[in-house]
């Protein structure tokens, strides 16, 4: 059985596998995780000088008359809004709600497209 | 040793700071659709009051367990080599001890009480 097992082909190009539309809320899920991270600390980076006085209150709103800042805000938005819907989806799943193999593509559907929804609500009010 | 963040642990705490964070993010997004600060005193007033300022730094407690678990479970899927691996949670947890302090730093007496 073992030496059955090390015999199997193993194929994870992951461009020709067919993947389900939960494998791309998941790894979504995952991918704007680590998005979010790495973003924290520059949010965190504007919350300090927006709160230090007005002169740098005034830098970080002149922050966002950037054009390229303003895409770069729209993509995490989109970054915050999958992460946060496919979130809530697991918590839901976790009280057994939606657990379903219907109601779970149905709700991963909702879940990528609902991102991309806000993003592109995001990018109407901003750009 | 106690693991703090690992197995039945992690997955609580995993869970528990999401619904807190999502309830400080709904709660932010109504005040700014409602009544959006547009002007540095009232945007720092808002902030600093001692509601929200507590209210955000649970917040960003519960950012960076979560976000310690979160990358714990990417090193622990991806970065098998022992050193690797051992480095890249050195690295973490010190990005995030480091953005904890910075945070407190922001939270407390600096913007708020001084003055």
């Amino acid at each position: 059985m073992a030496e059955a097992n090390k015999r199997r082909p193993v194929f994870f190009n992951l461009t020709q596998i067919q993947m389900p539309v939960g494998a791309l809320t998941s790894i979504g899920h995952r991918v704007t995780g680590v998005l979010l991270a790495v973003s924290a600390p520059f949010g965190i980076y504007l919350l300090d000088l927006s709160l230090q006085d007005p002169r740098s209150y005034a830098r970080v709103v002149s922050y966002f008359d950037q054009w390229a800042l303003r895409v770069v805000a729209i993509v995490l938005v989109w970054v915050l809004a999958h992460h946060l819907l496919a979130g809530t989806r697991h918590l839901l799943s976790d009280a057994d709600i939606g657990s379903q193999l219907p109601a779970a593509r149905r709700s991963a559907w909702f879940v990528n497209v609902g991102g991309i929804a806000v993003a592109l609500l995001a990018a109407g009010a901003l750009l | 040793m106690k693991k703090p963040f690992t197995g039945l642990r992690a997955w609580l705490v995993q869970r528990l700071s999401a619904l807190y964070m999502l309830s400080f993010i709904v709660f932010f997004l109504i005040h700014f659709a409602v009544d959006a600060p547009h002007s540095y005193e009232a945007w720092r007033s808002w902030m600093t009051g001692s509601g929200v300022r507590s209210a955000a730094a649970v917040f960003f407690a519960a950012l960076l367990a979560h976000a310690w678990v979160g990358l714990r479970d990417v090193i622990l899927d991806y970065i098998h080599p022992v050193a690797f691996r051992f480095g890249s949670f050195v690295f973490v947890g010190v990005g995030l001890t480091a953005t904890g302090i910075w945070v407190v730093r922001i939270l407390s007496t600096e913007h708020g009480f001084a003055v």
